[in-house]
């Protein structure tokens, strides 16, 4: 099953206000190679944009584990929880 | 600002459990939950252990949400499409005193938190607290995401799940690193109880566990799981966050590489997906606990790192400290003593039971599974390689065939190696 499709079943309550910030664009572009981000996140938020050479945030689908601040190795996402009442809202638990 | 007796931060089991104990002593208690409600933000695998639960709610089975109790825990070490298997089954486990249930976090977490409210306790939902307030060195309050959000306490118990956010500003914790966090995806697949029963050999209303190795996750240090729910399976897995970055694994990769494997595909065959969903998993153990306590504040459940991953006991431990921390929050309210020593008592309480004595039992076998990765890797192949040719009939004398065997087993490992992963193993776990 594509994760996409997963994706789909998950409900979200999104916040207009982004919850999570790449704190220097330019660390990804020159010093990260590797971009564990674009793979290590359950969600697959992140992803390598060719064309404008920067990490893309889909922050809308994020499922607030907390992996990408702690896996990030430059230390370089902000990510914080969303507003009170806004983001993942889950079904089951 | 409104002030309170005790303000818990997190509708989780900890945080519910503090609160439920603290509006027992007599303190005016409130618990602030980012979510819609309690449960909403939360996940597990979903085991929840009786006792624990039975301390804070005594005969909680009578009325909470709960899926099935287990009466079976098989074990698997995954080698490729060979597996081998060992398990428990006791149908006493099925009736009073229990010893687990599968749960979903959603309509149990919601429940609890009711039985907080029947106790006296204050929920406030869709609240982010971002800061501690402080007056001096002393905890005095929290600041949440509303105007005019500050709210004053006597004692704030910090239960904001694995996201240490607040316990690492109030200086007591440190950030989270790769190695000691464990990622984990799940997902609830929908099937007929009849079904579910007959594939796992189980009566109407009863549960199974099942704890998978080796390959279910590609080798890393991590585990598979399926629990059974009423009318659903809980399929998880998850690895440390180290090396899943090391070998550029991704979390739902994982998850469909282990629902590939022909004993785990058969199990959920014709199943339906309901839900995909993530969760981090503290398991530092012992080493990086952190400092649980300072003067007006205490950290429980995962905040703490009170997590046995090995025997995967963590909500058990969870509400227990948090049922601790509201207890000695109340004392110490009472006698109007809140001090870094009278919080301490916290501390000397989780030393005096299973909570922090399991935690320190195992408090090598993070460094073991960190320094041997081949520990994950060899031995479901020796295993697998060893019962597959003992197993197999074809007019080889046993006493060769054993002779094979031993070969084999030194050809993947030395003597000297056995002898030091034994040795390892024995005073990591025993």
């Amino acid at each position: 099953m594509k994760l996409d499709d997963k994706l789909y079943l998950v409900r979200f309550n999104t916040d207009k206000l982004n919850h999570i910030k790449i704190k220097d664009p330019s660390v990804c572009l020159n010093q990260c190679e590797d971009k564990p981000c674009t793979r290590f996140c359950p969600s697959h938020v992140y992803d390598w944009d060719e064309e404008e050479k920067r990490i893309t945030v889909g922050y809308e689908g994020c499922l607030e584990c907390g992996t990408c601040r702690i896996g990030c190795p430059y230390g370089n996402i902000d990510w914080k929880y969303p507003r009170g009442g806004f983001g993942v809202s889950w079904k089951n638990g | 600002m409104r002030n309170f007796d005790v303000i818990v931060v997190g509708g989780g089991p900890a945080g519910l459990s503090a609160a439920i104990s603290a509006a027992r002593g007599g303190m005016k208690t409130v618990v602030i939950e980012r979510g819609d409600y309690p449960g909403t933000k939360n996940v597990m695998g979903g085991i929840l252990y009786t006792n624990a639960t039975n301390a804070v709610v005594p005969e909680f089975w009578k009325e909470a949400p709960l899926e099935r109790p287990i009466i079976e825990q098989r074990l698997a070490v995954l080698n490729g499409d060979q597996s081998i298997m060992a398990g428990y089954r006791d149908p006493a486990w099925a009736v009073e005193p229990f010893n687990a249930h599968s749960i979903l976090r959603v309509p149990f977490d919601r429940w609890l938190a009711k039985q907080a409210e029947v106790a006296g306790v204050m929920i406030v939902p869709e609240t982010l607290v971002e800061d501690l307030l402080y007056e001096e060195d002393a905890v005095i309050g929290v600041r949440t995401g509303r105007a005019q959000g500050d709210l004053g306490a006597k004692v704030v118990i910090l239960a904001e799940g694995v996201n240490n956010f607040l316990a690492v500003k109030a200086g007591l914790a440190k950030p989270l690193t790769p190695e000691i966090i464990s990622v984990t995806v799940k997902e609830i697949i929908a099937l007929p109880k009849e079904t579910i029963e007959d594939r796992f050999c189980l009566e109407e209303g009863q549960g199974a566990t099942i704890e998978l190795f080796g390959d279910s996750t590609a080798g890393m240090m991590g585990v598979g799981f399926i629990y059974t729910n009423k009318e659903s399976i809980s399929l998880g897995v998850g690895t440390n966050l180290g090396p899943m970055i090391r070998h550029h694994w991704t979390p739902n990769d994982l998850m469909e590489n282990l629902k590939s494997k022909p004993y785990v595909k058969r199990l959920l065959q014709g199943g339906e997906t309901k839900e995909y969903l993530a969760h981090l998993i503290p398991e530092g153990g012992y080493n990086h606990v952190p400092r649980l306590y300072r003067q007006g504040v205490m950290v429980a459940g995962d905040t703490a790192m009170l997590v046995n991953s090995l025997n995967r006991e963590g909500a058990n431990h969870a509400m227990t400290s948090g049922k601790i921390a509201g207890e000695v929050a109340a004392e110490s309210i009472k006698k109007g003593d809140t001090s870094q020593k009278a919080m301490a008592v916290y501390e000397a309480r989780l030393r005096n039971c299973f909570v922090l004595n399991d935690l320190y039992h195992y408090r090598r076998m993070g460094d073991m599974f960190e320094n041997n990765p081949h520990l994950l890797k060899t031995y479901p192949e020796i295993f697998s390689k060893a019962a597959k040719m003992y197993l197999t009939a074809d007019e080889t004398p046993k006493k060769q065939r054993q002779k094979e065997i031993m070969k084999m087993v030194f050809a993947h490992r030395s003597k000297w190696g056995l002898l030091k992963d034994a040795k390892n193993a024995w005073r990591t776990l025993l």
